[in-house]
């Protein structure tokens, strides 16, 4: 079957798509967008967490006949997603990310560690500067879950972003820097304002 | 596969009317796992995402319609006050993304003894309201509605519509255990709502029995003691022989197994702890609104 639905701000259709197929296999196979994690297809580790219709979910376990003519975010558009969010909207009308360019989405730009020339996230930043990656396989999930927490409750507690994380898992830091990062993005979100 | 994707509650009834063996899918976090894992290949999956009734709740007179797709994380935001019991047993499922996602229709379809909305709706007082294209809708009390191991009382037509829980009437638990706070299926369950209209109290054991059950040897002596020792208007603390006692009926309830969660011997003595713990704290709350409210008279 077919599914026509919004990727990061851009429609997209998908073809071929098999009846049971999840949202994630759609995501990386078919639209080549590996950002999105997989890691354990049943909704336990978070790393293929997406925002569907603005809430995150584990795209694992959502069928993807299910987001026709839905609107998801995957950490691909982040960047452009919270650039609109401060900006308050989409003022040329030609927002979010092109299948292209999420195709070739790096956190690179000039200097690959620490993300300078690329245009990203206050939570990606963060995440570089709290050193809150390490092997990088739960990182996507965790940014799209920890975006939304903070725009949703832009000052939590630590026991809000523990419970606010705690569908995803990491095999490699031991959570604290992640706790650092999501602070750290806290703090200047505050800063900002 | 074919995937059928109806835009109304008719057309959902009709399809499942046509397609008896379709798999209805809301939230998917079960039927997706099993689809990934090859556990299962429907004819034909129902998406029922399309359709707004199921995500809408009422409150009435007595009790709340809570269509049957209402994700956790909204029953948590919006109905702790009329529904406490089932807003911490929703609490207590999984994680944010699952329960952004999964709801009450999908924990009553898949009627595992460890679905964590159980025990609340046993606890609470509630009836399933489901209905076919060819005869209509009907309500099945929440007690009859488990009846077997992951079985439950649906004919091959119908739908879970919406499930109507009776608003509390006074405090409400949820207790579980499991090795985290997180993602946790649970080892066992407890749920204990007092309800001082009736001067009764209902119980909901999970993970405990092939079925969510009620302790109702438990009910009927705490019922009992209660009334005798005039608890409800005297507001005393509980005794702690009534309290062991009733912990003892609520372990004896059970009808465990041994699996890799747990043994079934710890099941029954952790049921009995969450019994007595419930019905202190459940029962300490009693007593702080019944010296408020008197306090304001
Ligand atoms: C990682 C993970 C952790 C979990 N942890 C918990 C937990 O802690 N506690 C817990 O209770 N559960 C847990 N679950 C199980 C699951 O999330 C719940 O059972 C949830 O309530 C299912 O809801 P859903 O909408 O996603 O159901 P779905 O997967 O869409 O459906 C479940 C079943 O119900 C049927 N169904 C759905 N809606 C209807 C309807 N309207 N009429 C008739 N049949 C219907 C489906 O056909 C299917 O058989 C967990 C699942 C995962 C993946
Ligand atoms: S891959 Fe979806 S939760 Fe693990
Ligand atoms: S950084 Fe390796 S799993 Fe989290």
């Amino acid at each position: 079957m077919r599914v026509n639905f919004t990727v990061n701000g851009r429609p997209q259709e998908a073809d071929d798509v098999w009846e049971g197929e999840s949202l994630l296999y759609v995501l990386r196979e078919r639209l080549g967008l590996p950002g999105s994690k997989n890691a354990c297809e049943q909704g336990e580790c978070g790393s293929c967490t997406v925002r569907l219709d603005g809430v995150p979910v584990c795209s694992c376990l959502v069928a993807a006949g299910q987001v026709e003519g839905r609107d998801v975010v995957t950490v691909e558009g982040l960047a452009d997603y919270a650039k609109q969010r401060t900006e308050g909207g989409c003022a040329t009308g030609a927002c979010g990310t092109s299948l292209d360019a999420a195709q070739q989405w790096q956190a690179k730009g000039t200097d690959s560690q620490t993300g300078e020339g690329t245009e990203l996230s206050p939570i990606q930043q963060a995440f570089i500067d709290a050193g809150a990656v390490q092997c990088g396989f739960c990182t996507p999930g965790l940014l799209v879950a920890a975006d939304e927490l903070l725009e949703r409750n832009p000052n939590p507690t630590d026991a809000d972003i523990r419970e606010g994380l705690s569908g995803n898992l990491c095999r490699c830091t031991g959570y604290e820097k992640i706790m650092d990062a999501v602070r750290l993005a806290a703090a200047r979100q505050g800063e900002a304002v | 596969m074919d995937f059928l994707r109806p835009a109304s509650w008719e057309e959902a009834l009709a399809a499942k009317a046509e397609h008896p063996t379709a798999v209805p899918i809301a939230g998917g976090t079960d039927v997706m796992v099993e689809i990934n894992f090859d556990h299962r290949r429907p004819e034909y999956l129902l998406d029922l995402n399309r359709i707004g009734d199921l995500y809408e709740w009422e409150v009435g007179e007595d009790s709340v319609r809570l269509g049957a797709s209402v994700p956790y994380t909204k029953i948590m935001e919006n109905l702790r006050a009329e529904l406490p019991g089932l807003a911490l047993a929703s609490h207590t499922v999984a994680s944010p993304q699952i329960r952004n996602r999964g709801g009450v229709g999908g924990n009553l379809g898949t009627a595992s003894p460890a679905g964590d909305a159980h025990p609340a709706l046993l606890a609470a007082g509630a009836e399933v309201e489901v209905a076919s294209a060819a005869r209509g809708t009907r309500l099945i009390p929440v007690d009859d509605f488990y009846t077997g191991v992951k079985r439950n009382a649906l004919q091959p037509d119908e739908l879970i519509r919406a499930v109507h829980i009776k608003k509390a009437d006074g405090p409400q638990q949820y207790s579980k255990v499991g090795t985290r706070n997180a993602m946790v299926i649970a080892v066992c369950a407890f749920g204990l709502a007092l309800h001082p209209e009736t001067r009764t109290v209902r119980t909901g054991i999970g993970s405990a029995a092939p079925t969510p059950v009620r302790a109702k040897a438990a009910e009927e002596f705490l019922n009992a003691a209660l009334e005798e020792g005039g608890f409800w208007d005297n507001g005393k603390i509980i005794t702690p022989s009534v309290a062991k006692r009733f912990a003892e009926l609520c372990s004896a309830a059970c009808n465990p197994i041994d699996d890799v969660r747990g043994t079934a011997s710890y099941r029954r003595h952790a049921v009995g702890v969450m019994a007595r713990r419930t019905l202190t704290w459940t029962w300490e709350s009693y007593r702080g609104t019944r010296r408020a409210s008197e306090g304001a008279a």
